[in-house]
């Protein structure tokens, strides 16, 4: 049976049909189209489909949809500040951090998290738990560069 | 060779790098039209078997299908993307020749009715006796996998160059090794998918798929599903990788299409993960026996070498794949006497495709091997071994290759500096060690019919720079580096240019993204574009300024007379009279670039000039072995490459590093493994290619050569570096443990069997430890 429930996404309360056994990022996607979220093992294995609730890492396409109720769900369309481009995004853009951009999404959020969590963390840190995030097009190189180039912008919020 | 560049060389982000960090870059599957309806492939779940019957009677009957289709209801027309090597229906006929082979396919309102309906649909098999390896399947009495093809032996070749009976009577030492590379899936992130629309009224279908060939792609769906080329529009949206495994047609286009056209709404088909690695493409394992003779000062005299490719159910890039990995065995190295022989054996197992390299990296992995093992034997430096035998600018060359430059033995020399080699090689301690490898590769393909590029450059009264352009941007950056190329020979920032490309629809033709020919020939067809349209402009604005056209410079959106930057006017005063002296707007510049080719090869009969440039480069690697644990890590890799110019260093740069990282997932860590025909690690969880956590450190050097036929000077950056992180690593692991591997990948598995096993020689010779010695 199909039930309606409220989800809080971007900063909008979504009213939204579901079913028990949809995932997060079935309701992303094919329920309210914010097709940043990307879909690329349905396994929780690659991270293109990583979103942020209350500030984590989440991966949608391994999470319920109704899990999420009442949480702060942020997904790659809410990121940037009033059109600007978050610090994250343009350290992306200006080192190169992307190729394909298929992965690129999912790899923003996860460093925003962990950015979220600590202001400077060591180069360890950020390979650990950036590890979850595959990219199949850069070696990480330029990737972890835009992060690490973040994080030594001291004083900043994230 | 120093020319003033602003845009050329510059390090710019991506033109479409904001799109993608926002999440507004839409993929093939982000794409939603009003209708749509979504497929699902049935495939087949045995290696090996006769269709007998399909029975679709339930599926059909299943609420919210709207349409079944199997191989007996389609033309009867084989597809390919190497004409001559086309063996495979979109739909599998009367037999099926691996697990995961197309079957049947649906059609539904949701995506979840469609895979239901697939599991209803009944199919009932002969199987047939299956075969796994590809020198088992070449055998007598092998099951035969297609009619008609003798020992599955689809494509042969065998070349002589020099006189190789003669060059081995003369080498000083002879050695003959055999090594085995294994299969790897390109695992691109983003699943391939496929969205088709059809307007009965007029006829014309439409298709947007995750494809690198949207040329190819029209021409293979207009031949399957029998309609005019001029009916169909393919459009490459983002694409999220490809690496080579999105040159085809597959099953998804063609269903999407077919459907579409059945039923006049929206089909969207997208491919599950585990579809990706089974049915798709791969790079083909390969066993390669190769025997050298040298003089004892380290020259190759002569080479004789033998592959059998696994190609597994289908041709795919057959010809094409063996006559590479054929020619590129004289291309770093001067190998003056040459024997090869090459066999593309059918296996009932997931099919060998086109991947980054294409059939070079596993001959690369045996030579670039086995000349550091010879090294060893003749007590040579492996480094200088590569050196002397290095290649040089304007040699002849034994297959006719036609090298304008080279900066391959600069390569050794960078790459070995950079690792070390001197201090470190055979120095450091037990479990430590550094290795190099080096490679060539085309910049693209000379004369393979209709292997050509088309561009329109069209600059409008406000002096927005309007470029049309075939080139397939598959994440490597092709539309900023076209765009860069444009920009800079008109002269204005790339903020001016806006690109439209890869729509059969609306831009010139172009082969696609394959052969890591993008750059060359798409760039050089842009800028004669644009050349012709600055032509046009400084005709008209010469007689204004009183000068010569020759004279004529543009630069920072002003036309000016060279050394007289005062004698000029803006680009958009230029443009304001050429349209108030009533000429026709927009300005229009087209080009068309082939490469030139004296003497044009497909390399399947004939020797010659297979590219317009080639490009070298060396890796060095430098390992850490656990020797209790036998995991190996890169810590470092250097990649020295000579691409010529760099239109876009940032982007060559992830390329190159992009490369690296995946030529080590393949030297350690991946490998699809089949059992019985079966993939048994088909999944990101199983599969395991490069994290972060493994992401070594990378210094890229460049080793600029100044290419008389690419654009400003580029060579290809794309594939060549993939070709030598493997047998670099490898090499890297002897020299830290001094054990030879054969065959990849190099497991801890294989690792700590090796090290016992040199344990137990050495204990039975003497009391010595392994971790003494």
């Amino acid at each position: 049976m199909k039930q309606a429930i409220e989800l809080n996404i971007n900063g909008d309360t979504h009213e939204i049909l579901v079913s028990p056994n949809n995932t997060l990022l079935e309701v992303l996607r094919d329920k309210l189209g914010l097709m940043g979220t990307k879909r690329g093992c349905d396994l929780g294995a690659c991270g293109a489909c990583t979103v942020l609730i209350n500030g984590d890492a989440y991966l949608s396409c391994i999470m319920l949809a109704v899990d999420a109720i009442g949480k702060e769900i942020l997904t790659i369309e809410g990121l940037d500040e009033g059109g600007d481009l978050h610090p994250l995004q343009r350290s992306f853009v200006e080192n190169g951090g992307l190729q394909c951009g298929f992965c690129t999404p999912g790899m923003i959020l996860t460093a925003k998290a962990i950015l979220g969590e600590e202001k400077h963390p060591t180069e360890e840190v950020i390979k650990r738990k950036m590890a979850g995030n595959l990219c199949r097009c850069t070696g990480y190189k330029k990737i972890f560069e835009a992060v690490m180039s973040v994080t030594e912008q001291s004083g900043k919020e994230f | 060779m120093e020319k003033e560049l602003n845009v050329v060389g510059a390090r710019l982000p991506m033109m479409d790098a904001a799109q993608k960090v926002k999440g507004t870059a839409l993929f093939t599957d982000d794409l939603i039209l009003p209708g749509m309806l979504f497929g699902k492939i049935l495939r087949s779940p045995v290696p090996h078997a006769k269709i007998l019957n399909i029975d679709t009677s339930r599926a059909e009957k299943l609420p919210g299908v709207k349409g079944v289709v199997t191989g007996r209801d389609i033309p009867d027309r084989k597809y390919g993307i190497v004409p001559m090597a086309k063996d495979e229906y979109a739909l599998a006929k009367d037999k099926v020749r691996y697990i995961g082979d197309d079957v049947a396919a649906v059609c539904a309102i949701d995506p979840e009715i469609a895979e239901e309906a697939v599991e209803l649909i009944k199919v009932d098999y002969e199987e047939l006796p299956a075969v796994f390896d590809p020198l088992e399947a070449k055998r007598e009495g092998a099951p035969e996998i297609h009619a008609g093809i003798k020992n599955n032996t689809s494509f042969a070749i065998r070349k002589e160059f020099g006189d190789v009976r003669k060059a081995f009577a003369e080498c000083d030492a002879i050695f003959e090794d055999t090594f085995y590379s294994q299969p790897v899936n390109h695992a691109p992130l983003e699943p391939h998918a496929a969205l088709a629309q059809f307007d009965p009224l007029n006829g014309e279908l439409t298709i947007w798929s995750s494809t690198q060939i949207p040329f190819f792609l029209r021409r293979n769906l207009s031949n399957t599903l029998q309609i005019p080329e001029s009916k169909v529009r393919v459009v490459k949206p983002k694409v999220g990788g490809g690496f080579g495994q999105k040159i085809d047609l597959y099953a998804k286009d063609f269903c999407a299409a077919w459907f579409a056209i059945q039923l006049g709404k929206p089909v969207k088909f997208v491919y599950e993960r585990e579809e990706v690695f089974i049915s798709t493409r791969q790079r083909h394992p390969m066993y390669i026996t190769v025997k050298t003779g040298m003089k004892k000062d380290g020259i190759i005299l002569a080479q004789k070498f033998q592959a059998h490719a696994d190609g597994g159910a289908y041709n795919s890039t057959a010809p094409t794949m063996i006559a590479l990995s054929c020619y590129f065995l004289m291309i770093p190295y001067r190998v003056p006497n040459l024997i090869y022989e090459g066999y593309h054996v059918y296996t009932n197992k997931p099919v060998g495709g086109a991947m980054r390299g294409h059939g070079i990296p596993q001959a690369r992995f045996a030579v670039e091997r086995q000349l550091d093992m010879i090294a060893e034997r003749l007590g040579l430096d492996a480094a200088e071994v590569r050196i002397k035998n290095s290649i040089h600018a304007g040699e002849p060359h034994p297959a006719k290759f036609i090298i304008n430059t080279c900066g391959f033995s600069d390569s050794v020399k960078k790459a070995a500096d950079a690792i070390g080699w001197k201090e470190k090689r055979g120095k450091l301690p037990l479990g430590r060690g550094v290795g190099l490898a080096g490679a060539s590769f085309p910049s693209g393909v000379s004369n393979m019919s209709h292997i050509s590029s088309g561009a329109v450059v069209q600059l409008g009264r406000d002096g927005a720079v309007n470029v049309l352009s075939g080139a397939a941007d598959i994440g490597q950056g092709a539309e900023t580096v076209i765009s860069q190329i444009v920009a800079e020979e008109l002269g204005v920032p790339i903020e001016d240019i806006r690109i439209t490309a890869a729509d059969t629809g609306i831009t010139p033709l172009d082969p696609g993204t394959f052969g890591s020919g993008v750059t060359v020939r798409a760039g050089n067809a842009a800028r004669l574009a644009v050349i012709s349209v600055k032509q046009k402009l400084f005709n008209f604005i010469a007689d204004k300024l009183e000068a010569n056209v020759a004279d004529l410079v543009a630069k920072d959106r002003n036309i000016f007379v060279k050394g007289s930057p005062e004698k000029g006017m803006t680009l958009s005063e230029a443009l304001k009279s050429y349209q108030y002296a009533d000429l026709p707007m927009p300005i229009v510049g087209r080009g068309s670039w082939m490469a030139p080719a004296t003497e044009p090869t497909t390399l399947f009969k004939e020797d010659g000039n297979f590219a317009p440039s080639y490009s070298f480069m060396t890796q060095a690697a430098e390992v850490d072995v656990d020797l209790h644990t036998g995991k190996v890590k890169l810590l470092r890799m250097v990649t020295a490459h000579d691409c010529g110019r760099a239109i876009n260093p940032m982007l060559v740069e992830g390329q190159l590093e992009g490369s690296v990282v995946g030529g080590m997932g393949q030297a350690l860590y991946e490998d699809v493994i089949v059992e019985k025909g079966q993939v048994m690690n088909p999944s990101f969880l199983d599969y395991g290619f490069p994290t972060f956590l493994e992401m070594p450190e990378i210094e890229a050097i460049e080793v600029e050569t100044d290419d008389p036929i690419g654009p400003f000077g580029a060579k290809e950056a794309g594939e060549g570096t993939q070709l030598s992180p493997a047998p670099a690593i490898v090499n890297a692991i002897y020299d830290a443990i001094g054990v030879n591997f054969m065959e990849l990948p190099i497991t801890p598995e294989k690792i700590l069997d090796a090290l016992e096993e040199k344990k137990n020689r050495k204990n039975s010779r003497s009391d010595q430890c392994i971790s003494h010695c």
